[in-house]
């Protein structure tokens, strides 16, 4: 290919992944833009402003005539038309027909001998040479532009008062533990699938491989009643994070025996047998030789279970209940949906918290991530 | 204090399991000595311990097994034939409710409207970004970050995208990204959720915006997998880059292309967290695995109806299940 008819090409791919890139962070780059922005302002324009100076048309009501002041043998009303809020005027008026009429520093004759003067800072001074009279305070309109703002308030609300703080808690209770424990049981497993010789054992790998798409939803109900059933029995509660906890490792083991199968069955025999031609035991073999060399998978597989178990919001509420103090974030966030639905800035902090962590992990551990992925569904093609 | 006691009881547990394995090894070795004893008597017993240490390893994990998911199962297939209490035999009664019940045609018909389009569009893209990015230099970054959406939650993701679907009255400022666009355009501001039929394709947005990295990291190695010679040999033979690809390229990766179709089949099949969140089955957005969640808790609720549409599910899953299996006992023959 000559350079000149490929050009083109290679500009119309760069031009396209950098659109489908946009197309694909843009979502969430709103998320956080709006998250910090400031309420006032998420609620009245969209995210993409953030960085421009919004203007916004508003009326103002001057302190009533009890209010004024004699000065120099004339009567003035003052104040500030942004009350401190920040932002300049940038035009002003004193009728709805005509709100735009006047630059700031200019005056404006009122109908009744009365001198109106806006600056561009906000604070207006209504002159008259008479003492003003009636109870109401003549109405200013004006157009004000305001800088953009950001800050951490929506986070520092969200933390103290919506429970995000606890449900992230809890989110870590159950996520921890319930990626540990499958790891540990799942590796002897897979240890025995991949390298021990025992009549069933295809038999095995194929019902391991067949639980692999058992839905989730198959399981809910009986396991409800037996939880129930369990906890009546014993006097204990039925929603406990170690029923959650155990719950999340029965889903998660067909995935971590198949990962951890698939990659034992694929180092090297030799070692193996050298080392059992040395008198180690199975045992002796899989703690020293096979868990240190299997790590990346171990890796990927604890990655995976972390997110899903992070993520998860369908065993959380049957298994751990929608109960205050046991809600974990995803629970949070669909209730604050349903109460707070309109309130952006709470719920664009608090989806925020909920996707920090996994973004942090999945940013640090991305390569192992992809690796996983790579093990589990290839191979079945 | 709470996060403590979980790490205390996390160890407590994971030194548990690793006892059981120390244990119950240097207790079957114990039971049948191999070393100092001679002859026959110590091949017998390595021959026992041999046969029985298996079992000992997979004990833990076929425990599990059998309760969380093989029990249910069976389980949840004997409640489906009761009523909702699970006490009084039924028969098919469920299944007939099922049938003439509106909300579930509803829910069955949204599910092939689901299964129809996510699969394939986020494969689709995923195909078409993988191939793309491949050629330029930058790509592995474009990658990165049209595969983050995969360590979003579901419930997080519908958090970002009612965001940009959100609605304000005609006439006033809109704040949702998609309304902002068709008001710049002209077009007239829309409640895209609430909208009967298509509100369905505005939540399949979000599955596919997820789902789309997964298929393209998975294409991705599989495109580069494919032998050098076969594309040199096209280029010789004059083929232009749409040929190579449609024609060399994408032949050559079906086998990869069906376990992704696959895969996000039965994810979509699953697909609760994002309808619950969004519409919770409102303006006729119902699917199966959110009408079965709210079966178990409705009214007390019907583990009977509940349980059969569990079934339902499951039913749709067993044929990939059946092809997944015979794809893995093809492929593991040869160890």
């Amino acid at each position: 290919m000559n350079p000149s008819t490929r050009s083109p090409l290679t500009w119309a791919v760069h031009l396209s992944v950098l659109l489908l890139v946009l197309l694909w962070t843009m979502p969430t780059a709103g998320l956080l833009i709006s998250s910090l922005r400031d309420k006032d302002q998420l609620a009245v324009s969209g995210w993409w402003t953030a960085l421009a100076i919004s203007s916004r048309n508003d009326v103002a009501r001057a302190p009533s005539a009890d209010s004024q002041v004699e000065r120099d043998g004339k009567f003035v009303i003052s104040g500030n038309l942004l009350q401190g809020q920040g932002g300049q005027v940038s035009a002003f008026g004193f009728s709805s027909r005509e709100p735009t009429k006047y630059k700031p520093g200019e005056t404006a004759e009122l109908n009744d001998g009365e001198r109106l003067t806006v600056q561009t800072d906000g604070s207006f001074e209504i002159v008259s040479d008479q003492r003003m009279e009636g109870s109401r305070g003549q109405r200013v309109f004006f157009t004000a532009s305001t800088p953009p703002r950001f800050t951490l308030d929506n986070y520092i609300e969200v933390l103290s008062a919506a429970g995000i703080g606890r449900s992230f808690l809890n989110s870590l209770t159950v996520a921890v533990p319930s990626t540990v424990i499958p790891i540990l049981i799942a590796a002897f497993a897979a240890y025995a699938l991949a390298w021990m010789r025992f009549p069933g054992r295809a038999i095995l790998l194929a019902v391991v491989v067949g639980l692999l798409v058992v839905p989730l939803q198959m399981s809910l109900i009986p396991l409800l009643q037996l939880y129930n059933g369990v906890g009546a029995f014993f006097g204990v509660p039925a929603k406990t994070y170690m029923g959650i906890w155990l719950a999340h490792t029965g889903f998660g083991l067909p995935l971590a025996i198949y990962l951890l199968r698939n990659y034992m069955a694929g180092l090297p025999r030799e070692i193996m047998e050298s080392a059992r031609v040395d008198g180690a035991s199975d045992f002796d073999i899989f703690v020293k030789i096979i868990l240190p060399l299997s790590f990346p998978a171990l890796a990927s597989f604890a990655i995976f279970q972390f997110l899903w178990t992070w993520n998860d919001l369908l065993v959380a509420i049957v298994f751990l209940g929608a109960g205050e103090d046991k809600l974990v974030l995803t629970g949070r966030l669909v209730n604050l949906l349903g109460s707070r639905g309109g309130n952006w800035e709470i719920l664009t902090a608090s989806a925020f918290i909920t996707i920090v962590v996994p973004l942090i992990v999945f940013f640090a551990l991305q390569r192992y991530l992809v690796r996983g992925l790579l093990a589990g569904s290839v191979k079945g093609g | 204090m709470q996060l403590v006691a979980a790490i205390l009881t996390m160890l407590a547990g994971v030194l548990a399991c690793a006892a059981y394995f120390w244990a119950t090894s240097l207790i079957l070795d114990w039971i049948f000595p191999s070393k100092g004893l001679s002859g026959a008597a110590a091949s017998r017993n390595l021959r026992i311990t041999n046969a029985i240490r298996p079992w000992l390893f997979l004990a833990p994990a076929l425990f599990a097994l059998t309760i969380y998911l093989i029990y249910p199962v069976i389980q949840s297939a004997w409640l489906s034939l009761h009523d909702r209490g699970g006490q009084s035999f039924v028969g098919l009664r469920n299944f007939q409710w099922m049938i003439n019940d509106g909300e579930f045609g509803q829910s069955i018909f949204n599910n092939f409207l689901w299964l129809l389009v996510v699969p394939a569009l986020s494969t689709f893209f995923g195909l078409i970004i993988a191939a793309l990015t491949d050629r330029i230099w930058w790509g592995n970054i474009a990658k990165t970050l049209i595969f983050m959406p995969m360590a979003i939650s579901f419930v997080g993701a519908a958090v970002i995208w009612k965001f940009i679907y959100d609605y304000r009255a005609e006439g006033s400022e809109q704040i949702g990204l998609l309304n902002a666009i068709v008001v710049t355009f002209g077009g007239a501001p829309q409640a895209w959720i609430t909208l009967p039929f298509w509100n369905n394709f505005f939540l399949m947005v979000i599955l596919i915006w997820i789902q789309t990295g997964f298929a393209m990291v998975i294409l991705s190695a599989a495109l580069r997998g494919i032998p050098e010679e076969t594309i040199e040999a096209a280029v010789i033979d004059g083929a232009n880059g749409w040929q190579i690809f449609f024609k060399i390229m994408v032949p050559q990766i079906w086998g990869t292309i069906a376990v992704v179709w696959t895969t996000i089949t039965i994810l979509v099949l699953k697909v609760f967290d994002i309808v619950l969140a969004m519409t919770n089955g409102q303006w006729q957005s119902q699917v199966l695995a959110n009408l079965m969640f709210d079966w178990m808790f409705r009214g007390g609720g019907d583990f009977g109806r509940g349980a059969s549409i569990a079934v339902v599910i499951m039913v749709l899953v067993v044929p990939i299940m059946i092809w997944n299996i015979r794809n893995a006992t093809k492929e593991s023959g040869g160890h």
